[in-house]
């Protein structure tokens, strides 16, 4: 068959992609110092910028420019000297744009690189060589799995206050594949790094003679960048019904469709899979059915689009089709659903219970919801070789990680997450001050836990659960 | 059967685009009273066009708003008006100068106006009962911008409270509030300003042609450029010099200054800006430098 198009774009011409990336690990893993070696060396951090860290730096009487400054943030931040909530920050090199999600490794932020992770090619999670794994790496890990980051790298920092030893990098790097395996990581990779002296960073170190992997940053520029969503069915959220009334030439529009005054164009992003004329969709939930038409965009129609592009498309009937509807392949579409059950970050300082009713919002629609039933919230505390286990419990917590089933007001055709991480995802909204209160994934985890032992359930349950569990 | 097709991952321009039209026409569905704020700056140009194509073939389905500060270039006044009418966008304009005749606002010491926007916006926002703000703010501009949510609340006073943000997951944006309160959108969130100048010249976009090199009157002060005009006329002892400049930014004349140059196309622009060793701020505007968290307090109060 002939090349089809999914472009036309003079957009194009910049072969540059864009990667987004999360960052993650504890206080004083150094984060902050590679994130500012990373903007520093990749010449992203302008003269003014520097100028004013350069004069901070000396104002604390340290001898040379502080980078971890240069993600400063808020003055209750530079007060306190901690990062409170997700900055965004954008660097590039001639192959990639990068937006780095800067996730704060405070424990009572840790909603925050839920946030990251949600939109993350990438999350690129830090531990102090000196310390290796440790249980917020093993949380943040299960995160990222969680949320289908496609890709996880590991930054073993300070490599160079354990003496660069290979010893050391091999003890964490094989203790953080096992882990990688048993939650069910979809990629991973380990790199020793010293972000201080910029020791594999960008610039390859003489130091680890014995590492012969990329840079982080060579990492960053090389890892796979085809969205897993390009590759999977079909999924197309309705945003909204164009229904020009008469055909008017936009001025600035490089070609006019066919309007008449019978015009009707589903406008939406792709989330997952790709489109062509012609080819028969389901409308869910209605289930009803109908072809491809016409791909338009402003810039002139299409043969096919993909997963990241937003068109308006059009159907060969005259089937009802209004927002809130999933246009998606035949193939195996979502049975739309009045029970969900998936997983949920709590994200809220107030606690959910059996029986609260939320609001739900899935691709682009809003739906009605209670609580059923709370399965077990997620001990993350396990043991090399064993699994998590789902704890009972009468509530979630903030931080919280829990197994949740809803009903819901009107039926949903939700995808399971880990096949479709757009149509697979949802979150709680609080019906009255509209508070995100959670992220839901649809379906089961990407990695096995087990139920904790039937004796524990009930009365015997509560000494069972370690007091630290929430510090 | 179909026959596999190899697919290039998308550019970042066309990911840049489809990103904010997803966001602008989230939020127009989701909203009673849009409306997005144009001056006829780049980035509010940019913006404009995205959600044009947004709604293409149909008419933009909101308005734009400018809060003239009664110091804008006479160039950009100009371009806003003809680029509104380009886009099919119905204009609101509303006035500083009013607020200061007839008393509601008093001219600073420093005689900058930036900072006064906040009171006749917020009043504009109260006024068209307006739930949700589009502003062409971007996260690479400034470090209190840089945790800046892409659908932002605003409580009754129009502040921002940073610590306070929702989780913003997926692209799934909750932008239900209680009455009174508003939303600020930022569709451009992602966007660096070489980004803007690489759509602006991928998309053939014009603009105000100040943002090109002419010569211009100006005078040295703070290791800034100048413009000599009536509201900053050169002070004594300063030499006033003909220079070739142009604008990076193109907010009040009274604290936007110009830079050195010689870049006359976009193209020009853009090995400029790839090259320039000064942040956008940093080198044209004078009301972010006042204190370390200017922005951050002017974003609390209200300001875009």
């Amino acid at each position: 068959m002939a090349t089809a198009t999914y472009t036309n774009r003079n957009t194009v011409r910049h072969g540059r992609t864009l990667l987004r990336l999360a960052t993650a690990g504890s206080v004083d893993d150094g984060k902050s110092t590679l994130v500012g070696r990373l903007l520093f060396d990749t010449n992203s951090v302008l003269t003014d910028t520097l100028d004013h860290v350069e004069q901070v730096s000396k104002r604390k009487g340290l001898d040379r420019a502080d980078l971890a400054l240069l993600t400063d943030g808020l003055r209750a931040e530079r007060e306190q000297g901690i990062t409170i909530d997700v900055a965004y920050r954008y660097f590039a090199t001639p192959i990639r744009k990068f937006i780095l999600a800067d996730c704060p490794g405070h424990v009572q932020y840790s909603r925050n690189t839920v946030t990251g992770s949600s939109t993350a090619d990438v999350i690129v999670l830090l531990v102090d060589a000196r310390n290796g794994v440790v249980e917020q790496t093993r949380r943040h890990l299960a995160v990222a799995s969680l949320l289908r980051v496609p890709h996880v790298v590991l930054v073993v920092n300070k490599i160079d206050l354990v003496g660069y030893s290979e010893a050391a990098f091999t003890r964490i790097a094989t203790d953080f594949a096992l882990l990688a395996r048993s939650l069910g990581v979809l990629d991973s990779h380990c790199i020793p790094v010293s972000a201080t002296e910029g020791d594999n960073v960008v610039v390859r170190s003489p130091g680890t003679p014995w590492y012969d992997g990329p840079t982080v940053l060579g990492y960053l520029e090389n890892v796979d960048d085809t969205p897993l969503a390009v590759g999977s069915e079909f999924r197309f959220p309705v945003q909204t019904v164009l229904r020009p009334q008469n055909a008017q030439l936009a001025p600035w529009a490089a070609s006019a469709p066919e309007v008449d005054g019978d015009y009707r164009g589903y406008a939406g992003k792709i989330e997952s899979g790709r489109v062509r004329v012609g080819e028969e969709i389901v409308v869910l939930p209605r289930l009803s059915h109908a072809r491809v038409e016409g791909i338009d965009t402003p810039d002139g129609p299409l043969d096919m689009a993909v997963a990241g592009q937003s068109v308006v498309l059009r159907l060969d009937s005259d089937i009802d089709v209004s927002r809130g509807d999933i246009l998606a392949a035949t193939d195996a579409p979502p049975a739309p659903v009045r029970e969900v059950t998936g997983t949920v970050c709590w994200l809220a300082e107030r606690e959910l219970r059996v029986g609260a009713r939320v609001l739900v919002q899935h691709g682009t629609s809003i739906t009605k919801a209670i609580v059923k039933v709370i399965e077990g919230s997620l001990d993350l505390d396990f043991e090399s070789g064993d699994v998590p286990v789902w704890r009972p419990v009468d509530a979630l917590q903030l931080n919280d990680i829990g197994r949740v089933k809803l009903l819901l007001a009107s039926p949903l055709p939700i995808d399971s997450y880990r096949e479709h991480r757009a149509t697979g995802a949802f979150i709680l909204v609080d019906e009255a001050d509209g508070w995100t209160l959670g992220a839901g994934m649809a379906g089961s985890t990407p990695f096995p836990a087990r139920s904790a032992p039937a004796h524990l359930n009930g009365f015997d349950s509560t000494p069972a659960q370690p007091e630290v569990r929430r510090s | 059967m179909s026959t596999p097709v190899l697919l290039q991952p998308l550019s970042e321009l066309q990911v840049l685009e489809s990103e904010s039209v997803h966001i602008i026409r989230e939020v127009a569905a989701t909203f009673e009273s849009p409306i997005m704020l144009f001056s006829g700056g780049k980035d509010s140009v940019v913006m404009l066009h995205l959600a044009a194509k947004a709604f293409w073939p149909a008419p933009l389905p909101f308005g734009v708003l400018h809060v003239d500060t009664g110091h804008n270039f006479p160039e950009v006044l100009e371009f806003r008006d003809e680029a509104a009418a380009f886009y099919g966008a119905e204009l609101k304009v509303v006035s500083v100068q009013d607020y200061l005749d007839d008393g509601r606002l008093r001219e600073r010491p420093d005689g900058t106006r930036n900072p006064l926007q906040t009171v006749p916006l917020l009043d504009a926002i109260t006024e068209g009962k307006h739930d949700a703000v589009f502003g062409g703010g971007r996260r690479d501009e400034e470090r209190a911008r840089a945790k800046e949510r892409v659908v932002s609340m605003r409580d009754e006073f129009g502040q921002w409270e940073p610590r306070n943000q929702r989780p913003e997951l997926w692209s799934l944006y909750n932008g239900r509030h209680l009455p009174g309160e508003h939303v600020r959108v930022f569709p451009l969130s992602n966007w660096t300003e070489l980004d803007i100048w690489d759509y602006i010249a991928a998309e053939k976009i014009s603009l105000p042609s100040i943002y090109y090199a002419h010569e211009r009157e100006v005078v040295h002060r703070d290791g800034m450029w100048i413009a000599v005009t009536s509201v900053t006329p050169a002070r004594q002892g300063e030499q006033a010099s003909v220079r070739s400049v142009r604008y990076r930014t193109v907010g009040d004349m009274s604290c936007t200054a110009a830079v050195l140059s010689k870049a006359s196309t976009v193209h020009d622009v853009i090995t400029e800006v790839g090259l320039s060793s000064l942040t956008e701020r940093g080198a044209t505007r004078a009301d972010d430098r006042l204190t370390e968290a200017a922005m951050e307090d002017r974003k609390r109060e209200g300001y875009f």
